[in-house]
């Protein structure tokens, strides 16, 4: 039906133990999509910034600003359009590539060589959301056994 | 002062002037009963199924507008209250219950009588609490109460284990509350009430559709003032009965999916939809692209979620009715005659004529409508009708002379089965003055029948007329209609004796076959003032009509004229 657009939607809420699985039950309750899900406290505060990215028409994205602000121990949505995007993930790839190649790539994505063991090299990258996509089809090529990626975390321009 | 956590449960509902707590004991409870016990703050009534109590504290906040109150004990006492919170979560019902949870130190190992209560409530709760620490009982308690009543209303849960409640810490009151995370929006924005009386001076066939939230708010003087001053007609939702007025010659009764046809008409053809704390539900709008498909919409509402939900709006004003419509009054005093809108008037007032509100009485039998009417006509005004789920919930929201906000009380959201007989019970706690009178099916009343203990062992009388057809009546009239008249498990033959079933329990029964038999039986229920059931017979396959098949738009009633006779 209608167009979906990415969006990136920030909450800060009070630091309680509920505050999570209350934003989390929400999304899945009235089934919005969440694709990506940060949450760390905000240091000096009793509040915690949860970071969500998701994917809804206008009146979907609408609803889930409104739905959020509604409960209790939420302090403030921010879903502005004009936010600095950053995601980090960590790739671990057989000893037997090359580790001057998988060094080149990292560096090419504001990363580096994180360990290096004796049956395996752990690079990282943290970048724009759309280049640690980029990131991980150009690091296909160097048989990754394991990729794990971090989520987006955003601020406001 | 110094106190355990229990005590402090009830000092704290002394504080907000709770008089009545509906509920029922358990182990991890305990405490506070015990406190309950010693103190006479105020009253206790045990209900008989922990459901019931949740539907009572409902039932007197509706009544009321206070907020209710009931209790409950952890476990399998919590997941019986969940259907009641969830009851008034949906109709935005103000009330706090308080259950009881096993000891800090158990929660997280499945102890006995554990569950997450709070992990369970949040979807049908406005917000909700487990206590960890003594020292924040009493901040929470005043919270929960603040949260219930304002903004939006709602239920709140407030889980406190069983330790806490065991032990002695120091209470203080708050006389304030400071949640900086919730201030909802009440004032509604000016320069949007501003644009939507230029909007209301504009339209040719402006519509005010109400809803529940106008009772919520208190705002039904309001909004017959408003309607007056412009002559604009109406339309109320299931939630609104009442609000205008029976009588209200701009009143054209409910609308959606059992409304009359003028109203779904009036829906249909208006410029201008005055949407006055409603939300759009499906059971109003029908096939939603058809719905007000002619008309800009004039939005209040005190939750900004329900704007824009479901349908486009024009002039969205987040904020309390009432506020709203002073302002909105203000505005078009002096600018608007009680006859501008007149030849809209005109054209609704002939579909009125074309296809009245209406049904086919019988001399053999006893049709649902015409004891609906009879008791209107003989209590009117003076009584507080509740009711179960089912076509005699529509019946009575069609038929019954609603004159006053709070009169009508119904599930409307959630539409629970087995709400309107404990809910008659808190009305009538809350109200003692009025009669009460629960309309109900011989398959609803059942859910809840064990209140007939309740109500015999605290003197609460109130009269459940039984409109029994022998079915799941709306469930089958859905059969008859859309399933080719395949009546899969809906045929309720098999009937309890109910009079019988009254006497059992201290109450007093009635089997009705006769006009003449109602009226005596209502006339006896009333002077004996005990807890009754009019076990009254109704033709089996009566329909509620007309009816807008779900999905379908407004304008495509199926009307009365159409029913073929059994
Ligand atoms: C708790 C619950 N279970 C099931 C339903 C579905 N339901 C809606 S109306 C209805 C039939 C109600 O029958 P009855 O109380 O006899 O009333 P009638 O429709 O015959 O007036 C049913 C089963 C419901 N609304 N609530």
């Amino acid at each position: 039906m209608s167009d979906k657009t990415r969006r990136v939607v920030s909450v800060l809420v009070e630091n309680e133990s509920s505050v999570l699985s209350r934003v989390s039950g929400l999304f899945a309750g009235r089934g919005y999509n969440i694709e990506t899900l940060t949450v760390a406290p905000v240091p000096d505060t009793n509040r915690s910034r949860i970071t969500i990215v998701t994917k809804g028409s206008q009146r979907v994205l609408e609803q889930i600003t409104k739905q959020l602000h509604k409960l209790i121990p939420i302090h403030k949505v921010v879903e502005h359009e004009e936010m600095v995007e950053k995601e980090m993930v960590l790739a671990k790839f057989p000893i037997t590539e090359s580790l001057a190649d998988i060094q080149a790539l990292c560096d090419a994505y504001n990363g580096e060589i994180v360990n290096v063991g004796s049956d395996m090299i752990i690079g990282m990258a943290a970048d724009e959301p759309i280049r640690i996509k980029h990131f991980i089809e150009a690091s296909s090529r160097y048989n990754p056994i394991e990729i794990v990626r971090g989520g987006v975390v955003a601020i406001e321009r | 002062m110094k106190m355990n956590g229990a005590r402090m449960v009830c000092e704290a509902l002394i504080a907000e002037g709770v008089k009545t707590v509906f509920g029922y004991p358990g182990g991890a409870i305990m405490n506070v009963y015990d406190e309950i016990y010693k103190q006479d703050g105020f009253e206790h009534i045990l209900n008989r199924h922990e459901q019931a109590s949740v539907h009572a504290a409902d039932g007197y906040a509706r009544a009321t507008g206070e907020v209710g109150v009931a209790m409950v004990t952890s476990g399998p006492g919590f997941t019986n209250a969940v259907t009641g919170l969830a009851t008034a979560y949906m109709d935005s019902i103000p009330m706090v219950v308080v259950s009881g949870q096993v000891p800090l130190s158990l929660i997280g190992t499945d102890g006995f009588q554990e569950i997450d209560a709070v992990g369970i409530s949040r979807p049908c709760t406005k917000h909700n609490y487990l206590v960890r620490e003594l020292s924040d009982l009493p901040r929470i308690m005043k919270e929960a109460f603040h949260i219930a009543r304002t903004g939006r209303p709602g239920p709140v849960l407030v889980d406190i284990p069983k330790d806490i409640t065991a032990e002695i810490g120091d209470f203080v009151y708050p006389n304030s509350v400071n949640i900086p995370s919730y201030k909802p929006t009440t004032k509604g924005n000016n320069r949007q009430i501003d644009k939507a009386v230029s909007a209301i001076l504009k339209s040719k066939k402006p519509l005010l559709y109400i809803g529940g939230g106008v009772v919520l708010s208190n705002a039904s003087d309001l909004v017959r003032k408003l309607a007056d001053m412009g002559g604009i007609p109406a339309v109320e939702t299931l939630m609104a009965r009442g609000v205008m007025g029976h009588s209200n010659p701009l009143l054209h009764g409910m609308l959606g999916m059992h409304g009359n046809y003028s109203s779904n008409m009036a829906m249909s053809e208006t410029d201008l939809v005055i949407s006055l704390g409603a939300r759009f539900d499906d059971r109003v709008t029908g096939k939603l692209s058809e719905f007000a498909k002619y008309a800009d919409v004039i939005h209040v509402d005190i939750d900004a979620a329900n704007i824009g939900k479901l349908v486009a709006v024009d002039y969205p004003i987040v904020g309390d009715v009432y506020g709203v419509l002073e302002k909105m009054i203000s505005g078009l005093e002096g600018k608007i005659k009680p006859d501008r809108y007149a030849n809209w008037r005109e054209v609704l007032e002939r579909y009125n004529t074309l296809h009245p509100q209406s049904y086919r009485d019988s001399d053999e039998v006893i049709k649902p409508q015409w004891a609906i009417e009879r008791v209107g006509e003989l209590l009117g005004e003076q009584a507080i009708i509740t009711s179960d789920v089912g076509q005699h919930q529509m019946w009575t929201a069609q038929h019954y002379p609603f004159d006053r906000p709070r009169q009508w009380i119904n599930s409307g959201g959630l539409g629970t089965m087995g709400f309107g007989f404990p809910a008659a019970l808190g009305a009538k706690r809350g109200c003692p003055e009025k009669t009460v009178i629960n309309f109900t099916g011989d398959g609803s009343i059942l859910m809840n029948m064990q209140e007939l203990i309740t109500a015999s062992e605290y003197k609460i009388p109130v009269i459940n007329i039984i409109l029994n057809n022998r079915f799941l009546g709306m469930v089958r009239q859905w059969q008859s209609f859309f399933y080719d008249e395949r009546y899969a498990e809906t045929d309720l033959s098999y009937q309890p004796n109910f009079k019988a079933l009254a006497e059992a329990c201290g109450g007093i029964g009635y089997d009705v076959t006769s006009k003449e038999e109602f009226d005596a039986a209502l006339e006896d229920a009333i002077e004996k003032d005990r807890v009754a059931f009019i076990n009254v017979a109704i033709n089996r396959f009566e329909n509620v009509l007309p009816m807008v098949p779900a999905g379908g738009a407004l304008y495509n009633m199926l009307l009365d004229d159409q029913q073929e006779e059994k």
